[in-house]
C-alpha cells in the first residue's frame, strides 16, 4: 500500500482454488485438536445468533428465566378448578403411589420451600412435597407475533423502506461514478492523472470528522438536513476504495481488448461499456456488496442528518428502539433480527464475490 | 509536417479531455466534499461556531482549550488508546492463530470460514445490542455462564466503568473473523518452496513459522495494524448504542470519537469539534506515518529481494 505504483493483482485467491501449501500439520493429532478448537470457536461466535433468535421468539414471561435458556422453553401450565397451575413432574415416595414419578400441579407454596402438588385429573388428592426436588414440565413455545409487534411499535417498515432506498440509489451513484472514474486513471496516461491518483488515494487515510462539519453546514444550507440526500448524493461522486478496486482489476484486462474495440470505432465509452465492464463484472458485484453492507449498516451518517422520527433508516430507528424500549428484549431482538437477515442472506448468496473482495482490497471487513 | 504534428496534439489533447470527462466526478466530488471542506474545517477549528451565528475567529484557542484545560480530551484520547492497546494485539493474535488453523487440512474449511466470517457482514448496531443483551446482569447470559463453568461473579459490563472497555475488546473480538480471510488469503499466497527448503536445512515446525511463515506474513499484519488503528480513532456506532450517546458509564467509554460527536451536534460546538477533528487527523496521519517508518525495520516485501 506503501506505494503508488501498484501492480495488477492477481486473479482473487480464494481458500478453495489454492495451491498446494505450506504450514501444516500432517499428524492426525495435530488435524483433529485444530478442528475442535475450530468447532468450538465457531459455536462460540454462533451463540450470539441463536440468543438473538431464541430471544426474539419468547414471551416477556420467558425472558424471566435466569439464566435465559438458548430454547424459548415455557412452563407447562394446567387447570386445575379454573385456575392455571405449573404442572411439575414429581417423584412421590409415600402413600399408595410409592416412588412413582407423576405429572402433578403446583396449587400452594407453603412455608420451608415446600408446595402442595395435586393431581389434576383429581385435584381433592395432594400431596406435600419440597418444591427444589421436583421438575417443572416446560414445552417449547414461541411467539413469532412479537416480529409483528416489533414492526408496529415504531415505524420499521418505513425505516426499511429508507435504509432501501439510500443503499440502492447510492449503489448506482457508486456502481456508475467508480466505474467512470476508475476507467479514467486506467486507461489514460497523462502525468497530471499519475498526480491526482496520488491525492485520491490518500483520502483514504482522511478520516471522515475532518470533512463532516463543513459537509453538514453545506447540506443544511442547501436544505438536505433532515432528508435522504445527503447519504445518497455523496455516492454519485466516486470514492477512494471503490475506484482502487476497479482500477485495479481494469489493469489486468489487456489493452489489445480496448485497442481492438477503438479500431471497429467504439468510442472510450462504449469501450468500457462493451469491453471492460462485462470482463470485470466479478468486482463490480463485490463493489454493488460492500457498498450494500455500508449503507445498510451505517449508523454514524444516518444519525447526524436526519433528524425526524419519519425519516430514519434502520439503524438509527434500531438504536432508538432499543434506547426507548429497553425493557422489552424480545421485541429488541426481533427487530434486530429483521435489521440483520438481508446483509446475511446476500452473504450467503453471493460468498464468493465476498470473499474475493475482501482479499483483493483487505480493506473493508 | 506541421499539420501532421498539430493533429498529433491535438490527439493527444483529446485524449486529455476524456481523461478529464472519466475521473470528473470524483474531481468534482473530491472538490466539494473533500478538499473545499478541509479548508473550511480547518478555518473553523479557529473560530468559535454554533452554526447559527457568524464564526467568530478566535485563532488557536480550540487547539490550547483541547491540550491545555480540557481534561476531557485527554480523557477521551486515553478511553481510546486503552481500548486499541487492548483490541490490536489481542485481535492480530486471535485472527492470526485462527487463520493458521483454518489453513490446515481440517474438514468442512469453507462451512468454517462463513461462520467465522458472518459477523462482519452485520456489523453495526444490531451486534452492539445483541451484546449488550449478552452482557446484561438482568437478562444476559455470560455472567451465569462464567458462574456455572467457572464459578466466578461476573462485573456489571457495560454498567460498570472498569469492565465497560473489555466488554467492548470482547466483543470486538467477535468480528475476528473478518480479518482471517485476509490473513489466509496470505499464508496461502506463501509458496510452498520456502517450506520445503526449510524442511530440507532441517527446520522444525516452530522454526518454519518463526523463519518462514512470519516473516511472508508481516506486511499483511502491518496493514491490518495500520487499519485497526485508524479504527480505534474511529470507533463509534458500538460505543453510541451500548452508552446511548453518552459516552457511559461515568465516562469510561467516552472513545474520542463520540466526544468528537457531541461537540459538534450535541454541544453546537462546531468550531472547537473542527479542532478536535484536525487533531484526530494529525494522530492518524502521524500513526499511520510511524508505522510505514518503522515498517523498514521489521516488515518484509517479496519484492525486495529482486529490487537492484
Amino acid at each position: 500500500m506503501a506505494s503508488v505504483d501498484m501492480q495488477p493483482m492477481q486473479p482473487a485467491i480464494t481458500g478453495r482454488h489454492s495451491r498446494v501449501q505450506s504450514m501444516r500439520l500432517n499428524s492426525l493429532v495435530g488435524r483433529t485438536a485444530a478442528t475442535i478448537v475450530i468447532v468450538a470457536g465457531a459455536v462460540i461466535i454462533l451463540i450470539p445468533f441463536l440468543f438473538m433468535i431464541s430471544t426474539s421468539l419468547k414471551s416477556k414471561n420467558q425472558l424471566r428465566a435466569v439464566p435465559p435458556p438458548l430454547i424459548p422453553w415455557e412452563a407447562t401450565m394446567v387447570e386445575v378448578n379454573g385456575r392455571m397451575e405449573p404442572l411439575f413432574r414429581v417423584t412421590v415416595n409415600s402413600g399408595t403411589a410409592g416412588g412413582e414419578t407423576l405429572e402433578m400441579a403446583l396449587v400452594r407454596n407453603q412455608p420451608g420451600g415446600m408446595g402442595v402438588f395435586v393431581d389434576p385429573n383429581n385435584p381433592a388428592e395432594s400431596v406435600t412435597l419440597k418444591i427444589a426436588g421436583q421438575t417443572p414440565v416446560r414445552h417449547i413455545e414461541i411467539h413469532p407475533e412479537n416480529y409483528l409487534e416489533a414492526m408496529t411499535a415504531v415505524p420499521f417498515p418505513r425505516y426499511f423502506l429508507n435504509t432501501l432506498i439510500v443503499t440502492f440509489v447510492g449503489m448506482a451513484g457508486v456502481l456508475i461514478s467508480c466505474t467512470l472514474v476508475a476507467y479514467g486513471f486506467s486507461r489514460f496516461r497523462a502525468p497530471w492523472l499519475n498526480w491526482l491518483f496520488i491525492v485520491l488515494l490518500s483520502t483514504i487515510m482522511l478520516p471522515r470528522q475532518v470533512t463532516l462539519i463543513p459537509v453538514y453546514v453545506l447540506f443544511q444550507r442547501l436544505g438536505w438536513v433532515d432528508t435522504l440526500l445527503p447519504l445518497i448524493v455523496p455516492a454519485f461522486f466516486a470514492n477512494a476504495y471503490d475506484v482502487f478496486l476497479l482500477r485495479q482489476f481494469f489493469m489486468t484486462i489487456p489493452l489489445e481488448m480496448d485497442d481492438a474495440a477503438k479500431i471497429d470505432g467504439a468510442s472510450p465509452i462504449q469501450t468500457l461499456w462493451h469491453v471492460l465492464v462485462p470482463q470485470a463484472m466479478p468486482v463490480i458485484v463485490t463493489v454493488a456488496i460492500f457498498h450494500f453492507l455500508y449503507a445498510w449498516n451505517d449508523f454514524y451518517e444516518p444519525l447526524i442528518f436526519l433528524h425526524s422520527r419519519d425519516n430514519w433508516t434502520m439503524a438509527v430507528g434500531l438504536q432508538t428502539f432499543n434506547a426507548l424500549y429497553s425493557v422489552n428484549t424480545h421485541l429488541i431482538m426481533a427487530a434486530s433480527v429483521v435489521m440483520v437477515i438481508p446483509p446475511v442472506l446476500l452473504f450467503f448468496f453471493a460468498q464468493r464475490q465476498f470473499i474475493q473482495g475482501v482479499v483483493i482490497s483487505g480493506v473493508k471487513g | 509536417m506541421r499539420q501532421i504534428r498539430r493533429s498529433r496534439l491535438s490527439l493527444a489533447q483529446k485524449e486529455d479531455l476524456w481523461a478529464l470527462f472519466f475521473i470528473s466526478p470524483w474531481l468534482v466530488g473530491f472538490l466539494i466534499f473533500t478538499a473545499g471542506p478541509m479548508i473550511m474545517s480547518f478555518y473553523f477549528s479557529l473560530t468559535r461556531y454554533n452554526i447559527i451565528d457568524a464564526p467568530i475567529w478566535i485563532g488557536f484557542e480550540n487547539y490550547l482549550r483541547a491540550f491545555g484545560r480540557d481534561a476531557l480530551f485527554w480523557h477521551s484520547l486515553g478511553v481510546t488508546l486503552y481500548y486499541g492497546s487492548l483490541a490490536l494485539p489481542l485481535g492480530l493474535v486471535a485472527g492470526f492463530s485462527l487463520s493458521m488453523l483454518l489453513n490446515q487440512r481440517v474438514p468442512g474449511v469453507s462451512v468454517w470460514r462463513t461462520i467465522y466470517f458472518l459477523p462482519s457482514v452485520i456489523a453495526g448496531v444490531a451486534v452492539a445490542i445483541v451484546w449488550s443483551r449478552i452482557f446484561s446482569p438482568q437478562v444476559g447470559i455470560l455472567n451465569p455462564f462464567l458462574e456455572r463453568t467457572f464459578g466466578v461473579k461476573g462485573p456489571g459490563w457495560f454498567t460498570d466503568p472498569n469492565w465497560a472497555i473489555p466488554g467492548l475488546v470482547i466483543m470486538s473480538l467477535w468480528g475476528v473473523g473478518g480479518g482471517v480471510i485476509i490473513y489466509l488469503a496470505g499464508l496461502q499466497g506463501i509458496p510452498t518452496t520456502f517450506y520445503d527448503a526449510a524442511k530440507v536445512d532441517g527446520a522444525n515446525a516452530w522454526q518454519r513459522f518463526r523463519y518462514v511463515t512470519l516473516p511472508m506474513m508481516t506486511p499483511v499484519i502491518f496493514y491490518t495494524l495500520v487499519l485497526g488503528l485508524i479504527g480505534a480513532f474511529q470507533y463509534f456506532t458500538e460505543v453510541y448504542v451500548i452508552s446511548g450517546g453518552s459516552g457511559g458509564p461515568q465516562r469510561a467509554t467516552l472513545f474520542y470519537n463520540l466526544y468528537l460527536y457531541q461537540n459538534a451536534f450535541k454541544f453546537n460546538e462546531m468550531g472547537y469539534a473542527s479542532a478536535l477533528a484536525w487533531v484526530l487527523f494529525l494522530i492518524v496521519l502521524a500513526l499511520t506515518l510511524l508505522v510505514f517508518r518503522s515498517s523498514a525495520l521489521w516488515v518484509y516485501y517479496e519484492g525486495e529481494v529482486r529490487k537492484r
